[in-house]
């Protein structure tokens, strides 16, 4: 079936089956690279985008649901210009990961959490991210990279 | 406390080898030399198959260690552009394919920088000095009177200069190395010791194409492999019609146990794969020992004694304490599932694969394809995280099978959650028993540590018997024997010879070949539980005699830099100044990996909760000496992420499964640590400059498994000797000593 999906602000028109989750149509029908498969079942977070801005697992929302709303994946954080979104910009400075392929997913869930408390505590982000897993161990850089760049925001 | 095993019937029990060492620094894994040359460079001595100055003033480094999120590439980056006198941005580096690279070996055993890295830097100063001396002749002037920056070579006399790319006209270099350059004095590096930031992070946070996953060409189509709900059950029939007829579908393929579908989209191809599953029959058996500890001590073992020091004096011991500590199967979980893309052009297959050992696992995949290994090329292109053997290469095999079937396609075969949960290869169950007798101040007089573990080492190596879709076959390749590879100290007996000065010593192990449960190298390998093991049980001893386990330590060990990396752990955790606090414990234990790389100490500080029992690790210090530090902020980096992982390993983890199948197959199955429960870490270096490279990745595995425990007996009075440390366990002990038996 055709349905319409919004995509960092653009508008595609996505001819794919109706139980197809959002994830495939990013990664597969779009070619966005920032939305990561990783357990396909909602409990990790590697595949996490934004819904009106709020974090969504991409893996178990079935694209047909988000007619009419606006997604946000890691690649639609940068400005029109290319300049890297402050998150991004703190992820590198605080050098927030190893293998990172789980940082997308933090980056995203970290913005949504942003947009809804722009000053959080460290517990709040650590709370925040819980259902974000992260195999590497690179947990304390990562709350420090969100730490920077909600002050940098705020600031 | 298990049933006494004593040094005698040890020694007099059915030892088939045993091998006679002056001490723990035997040399196998030491940063080896040939002629002069690092190992690497000695294998592979021609200087352009490590370094080539493009027209275009691009220098390309290639080399066959890969990127696993361990910062490798930005190291052996620096180590390059010292030598050469090169800006790091004037680099590029091509790692770990099989057609250009050097065959380095796998990435693994924290061998990359104390071997590729001596290579990298080695090859780097040949270079540089071959280029001096070219443009000396070229512009008829002194080498000694040439400067060098950014490739550009001044003459410090004159206006001269000329730069390598002019010199070498695009042509190769075509010299070998020779040994006779030596690389800078540590007083004159600008580059390494230096915390660049890693060249891979830019691409993977904005979402550029980095891995493997991440690879799309315009002939690339989706596979996934149906496996077998069982460790070894046999298809006995399967139904392609309805899967065929699926929209999309191209092609089902099914050769003996190995079933696998492509179809156009990847939505499509999880689609055919779940409805193929359905209409699957398979034999299934019961092979999984449900209790794997007492499996492992009932098991037929091939038994060494890797270590044994003979007691020079014959004073009897006043005491014999004795313990034994088991370790579960436990899994890499790597937070991307293993995939590989593969492509089929009727003479070559080419294979992208986040493989750990690309050279091997090549090796393996021709003779599974019957093809020569030159007709096979596998690029590496990274995937998430791996610490050890997981689904990678078997994922590549997959892949290569199906593009086989569908010949000009790049097929993308993506693991699903549930199968890397429940084929990769897991870390081995382990149990050890430790015994000591000890003087009357409490230190030991004899050290008897014996230890029964499966399999550590069962990566391809050339071998398709080792990937699960060649054992998969109508006409199956065998699996080879699992060995308990290496030299003693190395594979399950990594770290069981103890660092301490005991007079009398005696370490066996008993390596049992059977492997229901699959079984490969994991971070660490047999050091995880060893050292689990030996630094819980000097605790142990050290609260006997009733002596502080830092000094307990301290007095026992003779070497400097062991007890420097111990003495920083605890100055900066402040552990003679603890404020003893309710239900909060402190905890030491210290470990060199294998006994010849990095030293590392750790101190935590616990919290247990007395209600509920939950063990929280509310601070934690980690010091390490890792000889010369390439990029301090990459090392630190890993230590605190090794230290977070081996918290998660030692509180929680455990992978489930009953007679026939494995259970844990999601995160809900196999839960790991998550933000809240990972404690702040202060990382603390001891850079030393002027001594060689002691790799560090793995380094941190097992002493914080037993500061662990340490810190966790310090807060209760409670022993944990079985893996994980759980609430649960604590309650039980908790419960046995009110009731008045002894833990």
């Amino acid at each position: 079936m055709a349905f319409t999906l919004n995509v960092n602000g653009a508008a595609h028109v996505i001819d794919e089956e109706e139980d197809i989750p959002l994830l495939y149509v990013l990664r597969d029908t779009l070619r966005l690279n920032g939305a990561k498969y990783g357990c396909g079942v909602g409990q990790c977070g590697a595949c996490t985008v934004l819904r009106d801005g709020a974090p969504v697992r991409s893996c178990v929302v079935p694209a047909v649901s988000l007619q009419g709303r606006e997604v946000t994946t890691l690649e639609g954080l940068r400005a029109p210009d290319g300049a890297l979104h402050a998150l991004q910009r703190a992820f590198l400075a605080e050098q927030a990961g190893q293998c990172a392929y789980c940082i997308p997913g933090m980056i995203l869930s970290a913005a949504g959490l942003l947009r809804r408390k722009p000053s959080p505590t460290e517990a709040d982000i650590r709370t925040a991210l819980d259902a974000n897993l992260c195999r590497c161990g690179s947990h304390n850089r990562i709350v420090r990279a969100v730490q920077r760049a909600a002050a940098e925001l705020s600031g | 406390m298990s049933a006494p095993v004593s040094r005698r019937s040890v020694l007099k029990g059915s030892l088939v080898m045993a091998f006679a060492l002056a001490g723990p620094d035997v040399g196998w894994a030491a940063p080896a030399k040939k002629n002069g040359l690092p190992q690497d460079l000695a294998r592979t001595p021609g200087l352009d198959a490590w370094i080539r100055i493009g027209e275009d003033g691009v220098v390309t480094l290639m080399t066959g260690k890969v990127e696993l999120g361990q910062g490798i590439l930005t190291a052996l980056g620096q180590l390059c552009a010292e030598e050469l006198d090169v800006e790091p941005s004037r680099l590029r580096v091509v790692s770990g394919d099989t057609r250009v690279c050097p065959p380095e070996g796998p990435t693994a055993g924290s061998m990359s920088i104390p071997n590729g890295g001596a290579a990298v830097r080695q090859a780097s100063a040949e270079v540089r000095a071959l280029l001096v001396d070219m443009a000396a002749k070229q512009l008829r002037i002194p080498a000694k009177r040439l400067t060098v920056r950014d490739g550009t070579l001044q003459d410090t006399g004159g206006s001269a200069r000329i730069t390598y790319w002019e010199l070498v006209g695009g042509k190769r270099l075509q010299r070998e190395a020779t040994g006779t350059v030596a690389p800078k004095p540590a007083a004159q590096r600008k580059q390494v010791g230096r915390s660049l930031p890693r060249v891979d992070l830019p691409a993977k946070v904005t979402g550029e194409a980095r891995f493997v996953q991440d690879l799309r060409s315009d002939t690339l189509v989706h596979g996934r492999v149906v496996r077998a709900p069982t460790p070894g059950a046999s298809l006995v029939s399967v139904d392609f019609a309805p899967v065929t007829a699926m929209p999309g579908v191209l092609k089902v393929v099914r050769d003996g146990d190995f079933l696998g579908v492509i179809a156009t989209g990847e939505w499509r191809a999880v689609k055919a794969a779940a409805a193929l599953a359905a209409t699957a029959r398979w034999k299934e058996r019961a092979p999984l020992p449900v209790d794997p500890h007492a499996w492992l001590l009932a098991q037929p073992t091939q038994d060494t004694v890797i270590h044994s020091v003979e007691r020079p004096t014959d004073v009897a011991p006043t005491r014999t304490l004795e313990a034994t500590y088991r370790r579960p199967y436990q899994m890499h979980a790597s937070i991307g599932p293993s995939c590989a893309v593969a492509a089929w052009d009727g003479a070559t297959m080419t294979v992208h694969t986040h493989s750990q050992s690309v050279f091997e696992t090549g090796e393996a995949l021709a003779k599974l394809l019957g093809l020569s290994k030159e007709h096979v090329h596998c690029r590496h292109q990274e995937g998430a995280g791996c610490y050890g053997h997981n689904g990678a290469d078997d994922v590549a095999a997959d892949a290569a099978l199906l593009a086989r079937a569908l010949p000009g396609h790049s097929v993308r075969v993506q693991w699903s959650r549930e199968d890397e949960h429940t084929n990769e290869p897991y870390g081995s169950a382990m149990v050890t028993r430790v015994r000591a007798g000890v003087d009357a101040n409490g230190d030991v007089l004899d050290w008897d540590y014996a230890l029964w573990s499966t399999a550590h080492g069962t990566r391809p190596g050339g071998e398709p018997g080792n990937l699960l879709a060649g054992r998969s076959l109508a006409k199956p390749f065998a699996q080879p024997e699992p060995r308990n590879g290496g030299p003693p100290n190395y594979s399950a007996d990594r770290n069981a010879i103890p660092l301490y000065a005991f007079p009398g010593q005696a370490v066996t192990t008993h390596f049992v070949k059977a492997m229901p449960v699959r079984v490969s190298s994991m971070r660490g390998l047999g050091a995880y539980a060893n050292v689990f093991s030996i630094e819980s049980f000097v605790d142990e001893l050290a609260h006997a005699a009733n002596v502080d386990p830092v000094a307990f330590r301290l007095r026992q060990l003779r070497d400097e830099r062991a007890k420097a990396v111990i003495t920083r752990a605890t100055e900066r955790f402040n552990w003679a100044g603890f404020q003893r606090r309710p239900h909060h414990g402190r905890g030491l234990a210290f470990a060199r990996y294998k006994n010849l790389a990095a030293y590392c100490a750790v101190c935590l500080e616990v919290f247990v909760d007395p209600d509920t029992h939950v063990p929280r690790v509310v601070r934690a210090v980690i010091a390490a000496d890792a000889g010369e530090v390439v990029n301090p902020d990459g090392l630190a980096n890993q230590l605190e992420g090794g230290l977070i992982q081996s918290l998660s390993w030692t509180l929680k983890e455990a992978v489930r499964y009953d007679a026939r199948r494995i259970l844990s197959r999601d995160w809900e199955g196999y839960p790991i640590l998550t933000f809240s429960e990972a404690p702040p870490v202060d990382v603390q270096l001891i850079d030393r400059p002027e001594e060689p490279f002691l790799g560090a990745g793995e380094a941190s595995q097992g002493p914080t498994a037993a500061a662990l425990a340490n810190a966790v007996f310090d807060a209760t009075g409670l022993r944990v000797r079985d893996l994980p440390l759980t609430a649960e366990r604590l309650r039980t002990l908790r419960e046995i000593q009110a009731s008045g038996h002894p833990g």
